[in-house]
């Protein structure tokens, strides 16, 4: 779609880069516009790419150690004073140790703490199951007060953390390892509780987050062939979730197929199964973990053997389209 | 803060705060009485002498900060409030009541002053830390960052994670208190979790440790003095004080740590603090 300016995505040699490097460039850039926004790390400063910021600004950096509890509250108490802090883990440790002192000190004390955990989804790969965090967007979607945003690319990566800088309200920022292929632009839109058509279509609606929309994308090019019609949307932010966009395209194609590389429940299938049950009942399928944890293997291997594949996605369109 | 008193004064205001504290936990039905007794001299201390604070202008840039880490205890900081003006007194009978600013646990978005919202333990610490970093990168030397804890709450791992912070920061803005009252809800804290050698443990995570009376506002009083002028590592002040301090048949007991009184109790408390008859020391006496 023209009016979304996204790369030539199809092409066999695209650009792959993976997300967190965009989240390193954007928060150095966000370092450079406001001497408010401050880092902190947990032992992980090079993966999580916080090092650019770190070596820029020395100063407004704290290495907290392998310490993910104290990371968040921390980072609520510099919130309290005016700085606007980035805290970065692995997003296993970070949501996922801390999650009552990301409630308290950061939710319920209201604080713009941006909390951001790499290494999400399976895609991590040969370190197995414990690494590889896949209920982070149910903890941290279920929080009152917090913003979940997973950018589905580099670019958009950067984008969020900017947009994130200038934002006065807790967020998670969910990040992967891998190389991932860049489908957006600097000219693509961005905005946070924004989700956005990337391809329009008629007989199905596919919504995806963070790596899954490349998928999705794949698979609407060869549901095509299929004489399907798919629209794509690309829905970085998970809460707030963009109902509105959401709704406008099921009314029209009637049936849904959601794709994440995290628990469906709670995750964004969980979020649209509770939409689509109050406001538009529609026949859904949701790709996505089911209920099970990962294990090693190669990030390709891994994906493949969860069903978490445009392939997977072209099935499932296809069941949706028929029970319509 | 233009107003100073003298010690028998702020003894005086304490015992006005313990009252308080007893007709706010008897209205309100439930609550805990233990910490919020023992910890009356130590927030007299605090709101009337050592913080740098205006409670006509609570979000003022240059006041010190006072965070309170076990949440259970803010009867005692709430009746300290609103003895020194951040609100009518009236208002502490509505305590843990629908639409009340004085949550049962504190909140910070619901009332000005109240500097951290808390009641899950071992948070208070690292908030310590993060304020007292912010505080150094805005190269604010005059502020400090005090800190009151539960002996009980030390159990959780929270606490030490921001104990090695600090001592590896050397965040000497910081002033911790701890409330060593040697009771928590299961029992004597060295039979639930033994704490000792307690100064010991802050030692050698590179702390500054004061021990003293915490029912003695002097001392709290000097012992803050001093922590302001060691430059060279975080102090943290182990505060001994008695449970229930003020009313005799709630001192001592752990029974009383998460229970409030009732009318009767109430009753017999507030006559024993309003003829103190020496349980508080006092040169009026």
């Amino acid at each position: 779609m023209s009016d979304m300016y996204l790369s030539d995505y199809l092409k066999k040699d695209v650009a792959n880069e993976p997300i967190r490097k965009g989240f390193g460039r954007g928060l150095l850039e966000a370092g450079k516009k406001d001497e408010n926004i401050v880092a902190a790390c947990a032992d992980l400063t090079d993966s999580t790419q916080m090092s650019l910021f770190k070596n820029e600004f020395p100063e407004r950096f704290v290495e907290i150690g392998v310490a993910e509890q104290n990371l968040v509250t921390v980072g609520s108490g510099l919130a309290a004073m005016g700085k606007i802090p980035f805290v970065s883990s692995y997003a296993a440790f970070s949501p996922g140790r801390n999650w009552e002192q990301i409630r308290t000190t950061i939710c319920l004390n209201d604080q713009p703490v941006k909390i951001v955990g790499s290494h999400a989804g399976v895609s991590v790969g040969p370190d197995g199951a414990t690494h590889q965090m896949l209920e982070d967007i149910a903890l941290m979607r279920v929080l009152p007060n917090m913003i979940v945003v997973a950018p589905g690319d580099s670019v958009e990566a950067e984008k969020a953390t900017l947009a994130l800088a200038k934002d006065k309200r807790p967020a998670y920022l969910r990040l992967a390892r891998e190389a991932t292929p860049i489908i957006t632009t600097d000219k693509t839109p961005f905005e946070i509780g924004k989700a956005y058509i990337y391809a329009r279509g008629a007989d199905v609606t596919i919504i995806t987050t963070g790596t899954m929309t490349y998928q999705a994308l794949m698979a609407a090019d060869k549901l095509f062939k299929d004489g399907i019609d798919a629209e794509v949307i690309h829905c970085p932010t998970i809460k707030p979730l963009d109902t509105k966009t959401i709704l406008e395209s099921v009314k029209k194609t009637g049936c849904v197929v959601t794709a994440e590389e995290a628990q469906i429940n709670g995750g964004l299938g969980g979020a649209i199964a509770e939409l689509l049950a109050e406001e538009l009942p529609a026949p859904l399928r949701r790709i996505g973990m089911k209920d099970r944890f990962g294990e090693s293997g190669k990030p390709e291997e891994l994906l493949k053997h969860f069903g978490l594949t445009y392939h997977n996605i072209m099935l499932a369109a296809h069941e949706v389209v028929d029970k319509k | 803060m233009a107003d100073t008193y003298s010690i028998p004064e702020l003894e005086m205001k304490a015992n006005v705060v313990r009252q308080d504290i007893i007709r706010m936990l008897e209205h309100a039905g439930s609550g805990h009485s233990a910490g919020p007794l023992g910890l009356a001299d130590i927030f007299t201390a605090l709101y009337f002498d050592i913080l740098k604070h205006d409670p006509k202008n609570p979000d003022w840039e240059e006041r010190d900060i006072l965070l309170l880490s076990n949440g259970h205890t803010v009867p005692v900081r709430y009746a300290a409030m609103a003895e020194a003006g951040y609100f009518d007194r009236k208002e502490l009978m509505t305590l843990r009541q629908l639409g009340s600013r004085l949550q049962g646990h504190p909140e910070r978005t619901k009332l000005p002053g109240m500097e951290n919202t808390s009641g899950p333990l071992g948070c208070g610490l690292s908030q310590a830390c993060g304020m007292a970093l912010a505080m150094r990168m805005n190269k604010q030397l005059h502020r400090w960052v005090y800190v009151v804890m539960g002996d009980g709450e030390l159990n959780e791992g929270n606490i030490w994670e921001a104990a090695m912070l600090a001592g590896k920061e050397r965040l000497n803005n910081i002033i911790g208190i701890i409330d060593r009252n040697n009771i928590q809800i299961d029992g004597p804290t060295e039979d639930v979790m033994p704490l000792e050698d307690l100064r010991g443990k802050w030692e050698s995570f590179g702390w500054h440790v004061i021990d003293i009376d915490g029912n003695d506002i002097e001392a709290v009083i000097d012992a803050c003095a001093m922590g302001r002028a060691i430059v060279e590592k975080p102090v943290m002040i182990i505060a001994h004080t008695i449970p229930g301090k003020g009313v005799d048949f709630m001192e001592y007991d752990f029974h009383w740590h998460g229970a409030p009184p009732n009318k009767e109790q109430a009753k017999i408390a507030l006559k024993e603090l309003r003829t103190l008859q020496g349980k508080i020391r006092s040169e009026h006496e």
